[in-house]
Order: C-alpha cells, then sequence, then structure tokens
C-alpha cells in the first residue's frame, strides 16, 4: 500500500490544490486559524501564570493546598494507569485473538466512557456508592466511605480512562494478524513467554502511546471528579479542581500558575506522541526497504 | 484501518491454538460489569424509583428544556465548525509540505491533552472584556465569554482532533489516479475536489462531525469557566445536573442524567453502525 504513495516531489502531474496561490491561500488560513484558536491560548496560560512575577508563581506553587493538590493528582494517575493498562491488553487481546458471539457488542461498550458526560459518569458512581446507594449504605455501615474521599476520585478517573488503552491496541493488533504468536505457541512457547517476547515487542509503541493518553486525561479529569471530590481543600482536591478553586476565588495569576503544570504535562504529551510516531514510521520505512532488498 | 479490519473478519476460521481466551475475555466482562455496567444500573433504578409523573415533571422542567436547546444548538454549530476547519487541516497536512507541518500535527491533539477546566479558564479569561480578544470583539460591537457564543468556542476548542484525525487517514489513502485524470480532462480543481475528492471523504468527514456532537454534549469543564451559566440563556444540560447534585436531589440529577445518558448511547449505537457499514462498502469496491 505505501509503495503505490509517490512523494510529490517525484509526481510532475499536477493534482487538485497544488497551484501555488490555493496552496499558499489554504496554509495561510489554517495557520492563521490555529495560530488564534490553539497557540495564543497556549500562550496566554503561561503569560498569566507570570502576571504577577516569577516569585508568585513560584510562591503559588509551593502553597501547601497546591503541594496538596499535586500529590493527589500523581497519585490518582498512578492508580489509574496500570489498572486500565492491564484491562487494556486484556480486551485487546480477547477481542483481536479470538472470535466469540458478543465480540462487536464488547467494543461498543468499551467505547462508553468516551461517549457519556463526565458528569454523568461521576453521579453513576455517586448513586452506587454514595450513602444512599444499595452498595455504598452498606459500605457505610462497614465504616468504609469511597466517594468524597480519594478511592471515589480513583474510581471514575478508571471509568473515563478506561477505553484509552483498548483502542490503540486493537487496530494494530488486528492488522498484525495472529500468525507470529501462532507460530510461537506450535513452537512451544508458554502464554507469559508468548506475551512478553512475541507480542510485546510489536505492540510496544502503541501501548506507550495509551499508557501517555491514559495518564494526560487521568491527570486532567474534572467534571466526573469534581462530582465525586467533595472539593475539601487540601484533601480531596485534584490540580484541575484547584485550579477551579483558584479561579473563583480570584486568584486568577495563582490558578493559571497550577494551571500552567498541566499544560506542560499536556505539552510532554504531545511531544511524546510526536515522538512515537515518528520511531513507528521509521521503522516501517526499515521494513519495507528491507523487503524491497529481499524481492530484488 | 478500514481494509484490516474487514480482512480480519473475512480470515478463515483457525483452530484455537492462542492461549488466554478465558483469562482475557474473563477479566474483561469482570472489569465491563464493574467499571461500566452496575454503576449504570444505579442510575437505573434511581430513575425507575421516581414514578413516572416525577420523572417527567423533571426532564420537562422548563429551564432544564431551555438547556438542552441551549446544548443541542451549541454542540451542532461547534461541530458544524470543526467539520470546516477539520478538514481543512487535515488537507493543508496531508497535501502539503511546509516548514512546520509536524509541529502543527501535534498542536492539533492539544485540545485533547489540555485538561478541561485549563482550557475553560484560559478561554474565559481571552474572551473576557478585558481580555486580548475580549477587547478587539467588543470594539467590533461583539461579545463571546458569558453568553452562548462562548459555549459554542468552548465546545469547538474541545472537539477539534475529532474530524481532522478521521479525515487524515482516509485522505492520506486517496489514490491520485481518478482526480489525475480529471485533471487531464481539463476540469478545475473544485470541480474534481466535489465531484471526485469530497465523495470519498464524506462518510469519514460526518463520522468525525457526529463525535465531535456527541462529545461537544457531554463537555463541562471547559464549557462552565466561559458561559457565564444564565438560567435559561447560557446553561448547559450537564451543569443542571451538577446544579440538582449540589441541591441533594439526587432524583432529579438522575433523571436528568438519564436523558443525557439515553442520547449519548444512542449517538454511539448510530456512529458504530454508520461506520461499520460504510467500512464494509469501501472495502467491497476496493
Amino acid at each position: 500500500m505505501s509503495s503505490s504513495k509517490t512523494s510529490s516531489g517525484q509526481r510532475h502531474q499536477l493534482r487538485v490544490g497544488d497551484s501555488p496561490w490555493v496552496k499558499g491561500l489554504l496554509i495561510g488560513i489554517t495557520l492563521f486559524l490555529t495560530a488564534i484558536l490553539l497557540v495564543v491560548p497556549l500562550i496566554a496560560i503561561f503569560q498569566q501564570a507570570f502576571v504577577e512575577g516569577a516569585a508568585h508563581y513560584f510562591n503559588s506553587l509551593i502553597e501547601a493546598d497546591t503541594l496538596h493538590a499535586i500529590g493527589l493528582t500523581l497519585v490518582v494517575a498512578a492508580l489509574t494507569v496500570p489498572i486500565n493498562l492491564v484491562f487494556g491488553v486484556m480486551l485487546a487481546w480477547a477481542v483481536t485473538r479470538f472470535e466469540f458471539p458478543g465480540r462487536k457488542i464488547l467494543m461498543t461498550l468499551m467505547d462508553i466512557p468516551f461517549a457519556v458526560s463526565p458528569v454523568v459518569a461521576g453521579l453513576l458512581y455517586l448513586l452506587l456508592y454514595g450513602n444512599n446507594g444499595w452498595i455504598g449504605s452498606w459500605l457505610y455501615d462497614q465504616d468504609i466511605q469511597l466517594m468524597f474521599a480519594w478511592p471515589g476520585i480513583v474510581m471514575v478517573t478508571v471509568f473515563v480512562t478506561c477505553p484509552f488503552v483498548a483502542r490503540e491496541l486493537i487496530p494494530l493488533m488486528q492488522q498484525q494478524g495472529r500468525e507470529d504468536e501462532e507460530a510461537a505457541v506450535i513452537l512451544g512457547a508458554s502464554g507469559w513467554q508468548l506475551f512478553r517476547r512475541v507480542t510485546l515487542p510489536n505492540i510496544k509503541w502503541a501501548l506507550i502511546y495509551g499508557v501517555i493518553l491514559t495518564n494526560a486525561r487521568a491527570v486532567g479529569e474534572f467534571g466526573a471528579v469534581s462530582v465525586v471530590s467533595g472539593n475539601i481543600r487540601g484533601e480531596t482536591n485534584t490540580l484541575p479542581l484547584h485550579v477551579q478553586l483558584q479561579y473563583e476565588d480570584y486568584q486568577a495569576a495563582a490558578a493559571f500558575a497550577s494551571a500552567s503544570l498541566l499544560a506542560m504535562i499536556a505539552l510532554l504529551t504531545l511531544l511524546l506522541k510526536a515522538f512515537i510516531e515518528w520511531r513507528q514510521e521509521r521503522s516501517l520505512k526499515i521494513e519495507a526497504e528491507k523487503e524491497r532488498q529481499v524481492t530484488q | 484501518m478500514a481494509t484490516h479490519l474487514s480482512a480480519a473478519d473475512t480470515r478463515p476460521r483457525h483452530k484455537r491454538v492462542l492461549p488466554g481466551l478465558s483469562l482475557s475475555l474473563g477479566t474483561s466482562l469482570l472489569f465491563i460489569s464493574l467499571i461500566l455496567l452496575l454503576p449504570m444500573s444505579g442510575l437505573v433504578m434511581q430513575s425507575v424509583d421516581m414514578g413516572w409523573d416525577r420523572y417527567w415533571q423533571v426532564i420537562s422542567d422548563e429551564r432544564v428544556v431551555a438547556s438542552y436547546k441551549v446544548t443541542l444548538w451549541a454542540a451542532l454549530l461547534a461541530s458544524i465548525f470543526n467539520g470546516f476547519f477539520g478538514l481543512l487541516l487535515a488537507w493543508v497536512l496531508v497535501r502539503y509540505e511546509f516548514p512546520g507541518r509536524r509541529i502543527l500535527d501535534a498542536l492539533v491533539d492539544l485540545p485533547f491533552a489540555l485538561p478541561t477546566a485549563v482550557a475553560g479558564i484560559t478561554l474565559a479569561t481571552l474572551y473576557a472584556q478585558n481580555g486580548w480578544y475580549g477587547e478587539i470583539l467588543e470594539s467590533l460591537g461583539l461579545k463571546v465569554a458569558y453568553t452562548p457564543w462562548g459555549i459554542v468556542l468552548a465546545m469547538a476548542f474541545t472537539s477539534i482532533p475529532f474530524v481532522v484525525r478521521t479525515v487524515q487517514p482516509v485522505l492520506e489513502e486517496l489514490s491520485p489516479e481518478e482526480e489525475e485524470a480529471g485533471m487531464t480532462l481539463g476540469a478545475s480543481d473544485w470541480s474534481v475536489f466535489r465531484r471526485v475528492i469530497f465523495p470519498a471523504l464524506w462518510p469519514a468527514l460526518m463520522t468525525g462531525v457526529a463525535l465531535s456532537f456527541t462529545r461537544s454534549l457531554g463537555e463541562f469543564g471547559a464549557v462552565i469557566f466561559i458561559a457565564g451559566n444564565m438560567p435559561y440563556v447560557s446553561e448547559i444540560t450537564s451543569l443542571m445536573i451538577f446544579v440538582s447534585l449540589q441541591e441533594f436531589d439526587f432524583p432529579a440529577a438522575s433523571a436528568i442524567a438519564s436523558v443525557v445518558l439515553m442520547a449519548s448511547l444512542i449517538l454511539l449505537f448510530a456512529i458504530n453502525i454508520w461506520q461499520a457499514r460504510y467500512l464494509r462498502r469501501l472495502h467491497g469496491r476496493s
């Protein structure tokens, strides 16, 4: 498929939109809109964070409540990512390596967290595990509190981020097929050996990408978390909730200082994504080159 | 991606040699039941408990109905905007080489990577009366922040990547032959685009717009900061759920949430069926 694609440099035939003025106009409009809609807001976050000077910026970051919010956010992400990593790999393995009735339904169910409003997601958990819910009231009798406490935050974060890993893995594993793995089994590999030596190297980059996306969303989730957190300052406030609190408290510079940390995580996410895509492209090119040499 | 999906499905049935079916399927089913289905049962039970009259009274309340209208209109306008902007971005990224193309490509995903609350306070600050954009708009007599237009803006921002990322792969795999034939026969750029390229793109474009619409319906974090949240004017439905919760009116929150949930599930299933159909058609033709 990739061989039929020729780069525009080698091609003399003009394609649609290749005339210089159309090209210039379209690129110009795109860059202008992107600058207004994406670049300026990104710069504004950092500009607003430093509007009262660097000292104020760093002081607001080391405030006790801010530090606590940072810590809680990291804990939530650290618990969420491994749970969804295991689930994502299991689900992808089940739906791409086996045929069973209800396979398509399972894949659609997995997409539900993407379609559901985060506020509704939070509400679902509050109804079930809150003190009035049928599991929550039983837990209350056992003196276990999940909602308005950190376990509830982790639970809703797991919910909203659960499709990411599976979504990255499924198309790739479907495309790669099962031949490699079947050969390994016939050669006597055990289940774990099979996964570690054959499957994992093939899906490594997609897996990392899925983890990065899960992490980005886990760190930044707002709607669902704000329903179940109870917004207790210095206790159940994650960083995005802390941003809201500071902003509504008319501490705009402090709010943007906290927001700048989240923006840096977002930028890092984009950077890692670009790096992974570059690696994947390179390995595809190397493979194509090898194949070409073999066929010649 | 399309062809791989169908290729796997039409593959002759293998004898099952790979291990881990019961482990992987068992874990997945358990996880989905615990994480997804069990919590949804709580909502159904809460709504059934209410009784039909009270349920209907809550979901047809004037203020709530106004919020449906605001949410639907804003999501519609935002996704239409993204249809145009996303198509343009995808086209420019696939068809042209220019300095900064890779940066632009990476930047497209910013709205997905940036926490919605951060997007919300940033947009609210930029478009407020004394903000960078707000000042310019004010001099033109326009007001965006704290009006329904602010909602459209926030929804459009958070769902920019959907259309780009669904159209981009289709555009990349488009074969140049038909297009070149049209050009050789002397047809104009615009008519080749309209007759040859657009028909191939539009299923992906529609999927992207539908995804963008679904996401916009549920958006909360980015919207509430810029909306102004005035009853009957700029309250979104997610906020109505949130307000009911803050008043500890769980039944009302559940009733409104059940409407939102049903709408998004219907949209999700419709998108999935539509996608499966056009993928099959695409595969059948090639």
